[in-house]
């Protein structure tokens, strides 16, 4: 069984902070697409259209009859570990500081037999079942666990360097105005984070979440303003070199489109925090992450971003808001390819309505701050890109996916005159 | 000696002193909060253009964001719906000796420090006045309350029924308006009107009747204790914006001695 991981002795000052290396990145188009299904957790495999035979790993046409319709599905991943070994080192850097490392064959219940990483759980000769991770270079490698889950298999060295668990980690949450933060803060410290930050602009004016974060143990309220740069260098010069993974969910909502304003006075707050304050933490604190992914148990290990799922196709009654929200996920996608080469991670977790004054007047369902929290802390244990948090978001989602002009059709129905 | 010769002069040898009433523009200091839905008062804001860097190798410098109302500020009649229509409303239009002038300050601090929501009443006015005589037409008046050394929450002192701060009651500053006939009407809290002064009637009277009569605000003053009740001049000129409602201002006052 996995030893549980031990709480890490602070740093000899005197010692190099390690250089963060990765995992082979490279990858046939192909197999992109195992890449995205494991940013979302999935374990997908190609299926031929024609035939149904399921391959691995991915071609560009079925290994039983030449048919190039190949489809990506959801498979089962259950299989049977067939052989095993532990590579003692390797000609890749990313494998020589890490050895030894578990590898092995296991015969997929659905037909092929794959190559892939084994958790140190697992037993010679028995079933075990795949999971679709994403590496340090984000790409996707398949790992093999056990059945039966144990207490402390996230704390197996392989598993944890293929996720962003908050375990011995310190967390930076930005926004102690927002209703979901508490919550946050809460999931978080259960699922082992050893601190938790928690910036608070304005403090000068009481906010209703101040009790409950006060009372908290392990956390901590520092000033951080979002839309105040000299605010956000100031905490990053402070805590930047122990943030290991950092939280955005400051956000500006105010319901309306283009024509219920009368102004740019709002939107102007809209992309000064959804877009413009994400891109000061980043420049602030981007750098130092970036430096500090192979900083040991409690290495930086992710960037998450708390979108709103009208960031794929605008809703116009909260019209400039998704339009924040589309700029804060384009520059997303931006950080990703800046990030990419330290194996910081970016998860972006989207959501719908949420439980809050401004989205009082719809209907349900609306997204709790226990169920941010919970997809929050779930994304990070399964070291996700995506995450697509209640109901409405991953239909948003799968609309967008079928069909974008669809969707935005939809999403903008007229209403007939009086 | 000419007059101005001899007040540089004066200045120089420190019989005449300068006090800045001031306080800094800081990304920190309080702004009025309203109701959510409606809009509000931007923060100030300072962002980097270059500092002696690749962006500009030899010179440093900022770009600012901040509102009319931001900070120590000057509210002109054009703020108010009730001087809308008042001639040289905005900050652009005053005459210019508006901005330089005699100021006189009564001395509230005792009773703002026991209550938050201290009023400043005709009384009170009236008490002040028989130590110090009458107040002449033309004057600054100016609130002391030593609110300018209270710092974060207490500043604007926000709970769930609004903020709590002292300021003058409707009757007070009608007083100060039609008996006196004065310049304006200056404060160490964020507004002129006192923290609940949404509650008076009218709503907000120190707004509504100064600006209404054409008469001016100063807000967010600081080291109005280090000025005599009388005899000092204040020196309030708002930056020239066009049809600007008001303007954040490095408010000056010369005392004598």
């Amino acid at each position: 069984m996995t030893e549980p991981l031990a709480f890490p002795p602070k740093k000899d000052p005197q010692k190099r902070s390690v250089t963060p290396t990765r995992p082979p990145e490279a990858r046939s188009r192909a197999s992109l697409a195992l890449t995205a299904a494991a940013a979302e957790g999935r374990f997908a495999l190609q299926v031929c259209d024609e035939c149904e035979t399921v391959q691995y790993p991915p071609r560009d046409a079925c290994v039983n009859c030449i048919g190039t319709d190949l489809c990506w599905n959801d498979v089962s991943p259950k299989g049977h570990l067939l052989a095993e070994t532990t590579v003692q080192t390797s000609t890749k850097l990313f494998f020589r500081e890490r050895a030894p490392w578990r590898m092995g064959s296991v015969k997929l219940d659905v037909g092929p037999v794959i190559l892939c990483h084994i958790h140190g759980d697992c037993a010679r000769d028995s079933a075990v079942r795949v999971l679709n991770r994403l590496d340090k270079s984000g790409q996707a490698v398949l790992i093999a666990i056990p059945l039966e889950r144990s207490d402390h298999m996230d704390d197996d060295p392989q598993l944890r360097a293929l996720s962003a668990h908050p375990k011995h980690r310190r967390i930076l949450i930005t926004d102690a105005w927002n209703p979901n933060t508490p919550a946050l803060a809460h999931a978080l410290l259960n699922a082992g984070a050893a601190t938790v930050f928690i910036g608070e602009a304005e403090s000068w004016r009481p906010h209703p979440n101040r009790d409950a974060l006060a009372k908290m143990a392990n956390v901590e309220v520092l000033p951080l303003d979002v839309t105040d740069t000299s605010s956000v260098q100031k905490l990053a010069g402070e805590i930047g070199g122990k943030t290991d993974i950092l939280i955005n969910n400051a956000r500006f909502l105010r319901p309306g489109g283009v024509l219920s304003r009368s102004d740019t006075g709002f939107a102007r707050d809209e992309m000064e925090v959804n877009y413009l304050g994400l891109m000061r933490l980043a420049q602030a604190f981007g750098p130092g992450m970036c430096a500090r992914t192979a900083d040991g148990i409690n290495s930086a290990a992710a960037w998450v971003n708390i979108l709103s799922a009208y960031a794929l196709s605008n809703t116009p009654e909260y019209g400039c808001f998704s339009a924040s929200n589309a700029a804060a996920y384009s520059l997303s996608q931006s950080l990703r390819g800046e990030f990419r080469s330290s194996g910081l991670r970016v998860m972006n977790v989207f959501v719908g309505p949420t439980e809050d004054d401004w989205h009082a007047p719809l209907p349900p369902p609306k997204v709790l701050p226990q169920s941010l929290a919970r997809s929050v802390v779930d994304g990070l244990s399964d070291g996700l890109e995506d995450v697509w948090c209640g109901d409405i978001a991953k239909d948003i989602c799968d609309r967008w996916r079928q069909n974008a002009k669809v969707l935005e059709r939809e999403m903008t129905f007229g209403s007939d005159g009086a | 000696m000419s007059t101005l010769h001899s007040l540089a002069t004066d200045i120089a040898l420190g019989n005449v002193k300068i006090i800045d009433l001031t306080h800094t523009l800081d990304p920190n200091f309080p702004v009025i909060i309203l109701p959510p839905e409606f809009g509000q008062c931007a923060r100030f804001r300072m962002e980097e253009i270059s500092a002696y860097d690749h962006r500009g190798p030899a010179w440093k410098w900022h770009n600012l964001t901040l509102s009319e109302h931001t900070g120590t500020h000057f509210d002109a009649p054009s703020h108010w719906i009730s001087g809308r229509d008042v001639p040289n409303g905005s900050v652009d239009e005053i005459p210019l000796d508006a901005f330089v002038g005699p100021v006189v300050v009564i001395d509230c601090s005792e009773g703002a420090a026991r209550n938050d929501d201290f009023e400043l009443t005709v009384e009170a006015i009236e008490n002040w006045e028989a130590k110090h005589g009458k107040i002449p037409a033309g004057t600054w008046v100016l609130m002391r309350t030593d609110w300018s050394k209270r710092s974060g929450a207490a500043y604007l002192n926000m709970r769930e029924d609004g903020p709590h701060s002292p300021g003058p009651n409707p009757e007070a500053i009608q007083f100060l308006i039609n008996e006196r006939n004065i310049r304006g009407f200056g404060t160490e809290t964020v507004g002129t009107d006192a923290g609940q002064g949404a509650h008076y009637v009218p709503p907000y009277p120190a707004h509504y009747f100064l600006h209404g009569a054409g008469k001016y605000g100063l807000q967010c003053l600081a080291n109005l204790d280090q000025l005599p009740p009388t005899g000092a001049i204040l020196l309030a000129a708002p930056l020239k914006i066009k049809s600007g409602t008001g303007s954040p201002l490095r408010v000056l006052a010369m005392i004598e001695g």
